[in-house]
């Protein structure tokens, strides 16, 4: 849809599902996003990803209009951020990074009470209910109330609970933060489902497999700043070498600064790992066969190198 | 697009009433329990104080007329468990809310600002210690304290009562860090104005310089409105009493909402 595929009318290019201009917010001295614009287009799910502090949290709240922008503009389905907030949040479904559960209520309760902040009617909620718990994958937990869940439970509960509304777009904060495996995948199993169903969702992960599976366009944010935007491939092979052969074991570090270095489009070195970057794993991993003490993995580049790559290896102060 | 000064304009609507129906439909679940412990304290004192004192005070003057000790203390306490059940929502209860259960978040992520959020919890807290009230009102008429139709206006006074406690509750709820901070706001305020409002012993026996403090309370002035309904008579001074109370309430609400909106504007 990139090119405007399926706008008929001028109107409809004009006015994106979603559209951020020149993002520009600081907290005293700090500036925590600096002139950051995108847009995403119906059907999309667009991931931000980003170390901590990169501004992934701030941004979403301005575009929640929670917190106010110093500069730019945020736009959605053509009203404006934060003078039509209440008008916005209304086609918008929201899962916050920490689930917000009413814990004295009842799953099923806890859809009534918050389909009723959207001034549905009762019998409207009512009648979405069972198939919003059917979604969550929680019929049978429909009288438990939240203590009872899992964290997996509660998290679809919170998806189910920001679909009450039906809304055109999600945004969801780190939605998966915490889950185990099989509660990850059903999750992404069901957000896959609700971008068939036509919904677009904004996402912010530090998971590069979430990211990787479920986003069609990417956004790395560091400092505050965009820093790379693309397709999760076109990224990689934009960025990287297609192939990573990661070396460890006894001596490995002494081989960066031998000939094999030369093998390789680019050497990084974390820890006692050193990552050789290369189009060429063939004759690498033939010429590591001299070296028996040490053990090799060889594996296609991925996102978690780009991310690494364009943020670096360092652990943030704030992380 | 700068930030809009905290100190702008409430901005209120009728989305606040699914926030009100939120609290009223947890306090269903647990009204039973929490009504006893709301009103069986108050009664107790009342009638320890009332009959165990009384005995001892016998009559006691208000304004030329004389009554029983317990007739005085019931009409000041009413004005009391009024104060305390709102202070109590609006502090501690409201609290969880905002801040350990993160319910506000969630509501704003939902078309609901939090102007209206907050008038839903001051509402909310006015509306519980109104039938606190109701309920020691209910027990008040079973032990014959008082028999006087006035009462009935008693019970709208006592609503705004409770609504100019909400809504200085909620100034301090704004600013606090955790509950701890509350005993303060009990300990140094609502405590030392219950004794300054004359509701166990009248205040012309206290020095003048304590009576001019005293007389803008807001509890001495709820008194004021209050006392001489439960003894059949008239109060004098309504309008200057009414609008103290509402003076504070309309002030308290406004530095409510702005102290608010400054913490969650982060």
């Amino acid at each position: 849809m990139q090119d405007g595929a399926g706008c008929a009318t001028m109107e409809c290019m004009s006015t994106p599902l979603f559209r951020v201009q020149h993002l520009h917010k600081r907290y005293g001295d700090a500036e925590v996003v600096k002139d950051l614009s995108f847009e995403i287009e119906p059907g999309e799910c667009l991931g931000v990803i980003g170390p901590n502090g990169a501004g992934k949290t701030t941004t979403i709240r301005m575009c929640l209009g929670l917190t106010a922008p110093d500069n730019g503009s945020v736009e959605v389905m053509g009203l404006h951020m934060p003078r039509d907030a209440l008008a916005i949040k209304a086609q918008l479904g929201v899962v916050s990074q920490f689930d917000t559960l009413d814990p004295d209520f009842t799953c099923a309760e806890n859809l009534l009470v918050y389909g009723r902040y959207f001034g549905m009617k009762d019998a409207a909620i009512r009648a979405r209910i069972p198939q919003l718990l059917e979604f969550a994958s929680l019929t049978s937990k429909a009288s438990a109330k939240p203590g009872e869940l899992s964290g997996g439970m509660k998290r679809r509960l919170s998806l189910a609970r920001a679909l009450v509304n039906d809304p055109r777009l999600l945004l969801l904060d780190e939605p998966t933060t915490g889950l185990d495996p099989q509660a990850r995948h059903l999750m992404w199993e069901r957000l896959q489902l609700l971008l068939q169903q036509g919904k677009s969702i904004l996402l912010t992960t530090h998971f590069m497999d979430e990211a990787e599976r479920l986003c069609t366009r990417l956004l790395v944010l560091d400092h505050g700043r965009k820093i790379a935007e693309g397709k999760p491939r076109d990224l990689i092979a934009r960025h990287l070498e297609p192939d990573v052969v990661e070396v460890y074991g006894n001596g490995a570090l002494a081989l960066v600064d031998s000939p094999l270095r030369n093998m390789a489009a680019r050497v990084e070195v974390s820890g006692e790992t050193v990552f050789f970057y290369t189009s060429d794993a063939a004759s690498l991993l033939s010429a590591l066969g001299a070296h028996t003490q040490l053990r090799t993995l060889h594996r296609p580049a991925n996102l978690e190198d780009l991310f690494l790559k364009l943020t670096g290896r360092q652990i943030r102060e704030d992380a | 697009m700068t930030n809009e000064s905290v100190w702008r304009a409430p901005r209120l609507s009728l989305r606040f009433w699914p926030v009100f129906l939120r609290n009223l439909l947890v306090w269903r679940k647990l009204a039973i329990p929490s009504l006893v412990g709301n009103i069986a304290e108050p009664l107790m004192w009342l009638v320890a104080f009332g009959y165990g004192m009384g005995a001892l005070v016998g009559q006691i003057t208000v304004d030329g007329a004389q009554v029983p000790y317990i007739l005085f203390l019931a009409s000041g306490s009413i004005c009391m468990s009024a104060m305390q059940a709102a202070s109590f929502e609006a502090l501690y209860s409201a609290f969880s809310r905002m801040h350990v259960q993160k319910t506000w978040d969630g509501i704003m992520n939902a078309p609901v600002g939090l102007d209206d959020i907050v008038m839903a919890e001051m509402l909310w807290a006015a509306f519980k210690s109104l039938f606190t009230v109701t309920a020691i009102l209910g027990v008040m008429l079973a032990l014959g304290i008082s028999h006087s139709p006035k009462l009935l206006l008693a019970w709208p006074i006592l609503l705004g009562v409770g609504i100019t406690f909400s809504c200085m509750a909620l100034v301090f709820n704004a600013l606090a860090k955790g509950y701890d901070f509350f005993t303060y706001y009990f300990t140094l305020f609502l405590t030392p104005m219950m004794f300054l409002s004359g509701i166990f012993f009248p205040l012309d026996q206290l020095p003048v310089a304590v009576r001019v403090v005293a007389d803008w309370l807001p509890l001495s002035n709820a008194v004021a409105l209050v006392r001489p309904l439960f003894m059949d008579q008239w109060p004098a001074h309504v309008l200057r009493h009414a609008l103290v109370l509402v003076a504070y309430a309309t002030v308290a609400f406004w530095v409510a909402l702005a102290l608010t909106r400054k913490r969650f504007r982060r």
